[in-house]
């Protein structure tokens, strides 16, 4: 799996690699805001899944949402809202714009294993569900 | 501070004479993690304190609510996709045609805790078998040892970490409200299933046949006599046709001759034996 992880916090980019590497990935790129995304992926290098803060400067993430979704050949992207944008109606918007999964901060490490091996990432599903009883939670 | 070695051993004695749940010898850390805020509560220093207190003290209060402490796991909503997939595809299917005549199908989560389980359940059936609804009687019933965790199952309150927790975003805003910092099921839902306390280890009140009994990641916490029990009357519970649902780590075989594992899709059920294709 190759992801790309964007949120304008590098501490919260920096868990979120950590997260997804701990599920599988081969290979997490890191973006700051919307506009760094894109042009990540017009470099070339278009990932499987995207997290996707919603938050950010320059371009926001449901802008970047309906943007990946209006191009064909980033059609096949994954992606998932990790947000502390948590009112009914945000979720509906985004979801609507396309975005597959939405994990509202804070969350906890096995939330979003639950989340990718619910979109079919088969090596998350190996380490969700391991039952730990006491989890780190991150916030924004 | 961890939890001092004759207080620790205590603790395992009372849950085991209590709940007949064995708590292994490397579980300190959870008696004190779980004694803590009970300590708090009290006034008192830490989980240590809470075992003097109980010790010393004749209160049933303090001991169910040390027990319900220890014996409260982790849950999630739709847990294990293989199980949910199979029951999607190939379990309920099934049960609802054989039920097709009498217009009743009937689940029993045995350790529901704080209720995730049978109401992933009924959103399972409301989304995928809407023919349900027509002069159909679902019966979604929930148990646990814990009262704290049967109330909190009927409120169908949870907080944001826990609808996060395997809960797919589109059923979160199709079936909860916002109330406040958390989220609870509409009342259309929540009014689908019912909850009741009862101990596994202890004899089991009259409830019925049961089409789907899921007694999941509960017996691992039991001594091998009370599985064998708990098998062996989860079996007699079962309707004609009915199955036996597992967690991913536990197995009948061996525990209990009258039950024989079925693969549905990717999932192995349990069912009486001369009842099995």
């Amino acid at each position: 799996m190759k992801a790309l992880v964007v949120d304008d916090s590098r501490a919260m980019r920096t868990i979120l690699s950590r997260i997804l590497r701990k599920a599988g990935a081969a290979e997490v790129r890191e973006a700051a805001d919307g506009c760094e995304a894109i042009a990540c992926l017009e470099s070339g290098a278009i990932p499987d899944l995207v997290l996707v803060d919603w938050n950010m400067p320059n371009m926001n993430g449901l802008e970047l949402v309906n943007a990946l979704r209006r191009r064909p050949e980033w059609r096949q992207v994954t992606i998932v809202m990790v947000t502390t944008e948590s009112e009914q109606r945000q979720i509906v918007r985004a979801l609507a714009a396309g975005a597959h999964e939405y994990v509202i901060k804070p969350f906890e490490e096995e939330s979003l294993f639950d989340k990718l091996a619910l979109l079919g990432f088969p090596q998350a599903s190996a380490v969700t569900g391991t039952g730990s009883t006491q989890q780190e939670v991150f916030s924004a | 501070m961890p939890v001092l070695a004759d207080q620790f051993q205590y603790v395992r004695q009372l849950v085991l004479a209590k709940t007949a749940i064995v708590l292994g010898e490397d579980k300190n850390y959870l008696v004190e993690s779980r004694l803590t805020p009970i300590a708090r509560d009290l006034g008192l220093g830490d989980a240590n304190a809470v075992v003097d207190r109980l010790r010393g003290s004749s209160s049933t209060a303090l001991e169910q609510q040390v027990l319900e402490a220890l014996t409260t796991n982790e849950t999630l909503w739709f847990r294990d996709r293989q199980p949910f997939d199979a029951l999607a595809n190939h379990v309920l299917p099934q049960l609802v045609q054989k039920n097709s005549a009498t217009r009743q199908l009937r689940v029993w989560s045995a350790a529901c805790s704080s209720g995730q389980e049978i109401y992933s359940i009924a959103m399972l059936l409301d989304e995928r078998f809407p023919q349900l609804h027509n002069g159909w009687r679902v019966d979604l019933f929930g148990t646990d040892f814990s009262t704290e965790m049967v109330k909190r199952a009927k409120e169908g309150t949870y907080t944001t970490l826990e609808v996060n927790r395997g809960l797919p975003a589109s059923l979160l805003v199709r079936y909860f409200d916002r109330e406040g910092a958390n989220w609870r099921l509409k009342a259309p839902l929540r009014a689908r299933a019912r909850f009741s306390t009862i101990n596994l280890a202890a004899p089991w009140p009259a409830m019925g046949a049961f089409d789907l009994v899921l007694l999941r990641n509960v017996l691992i916490y039991f001594d091998l006599p009370t599985k064998q029990r708990i098998l062996r009357s989860a079996s007699q519970q079962l309707a004609p046709g009915g199955f036996i649902l597992l967690g991913g780590a536990e197995t009948a075989i061996g525990l209990c001759p009258d039950l024989g594992p079925v693969k549905m899709g990717d999932a192995t059920f349990y069912s009486p034996k001369g009842q099995q294709v």
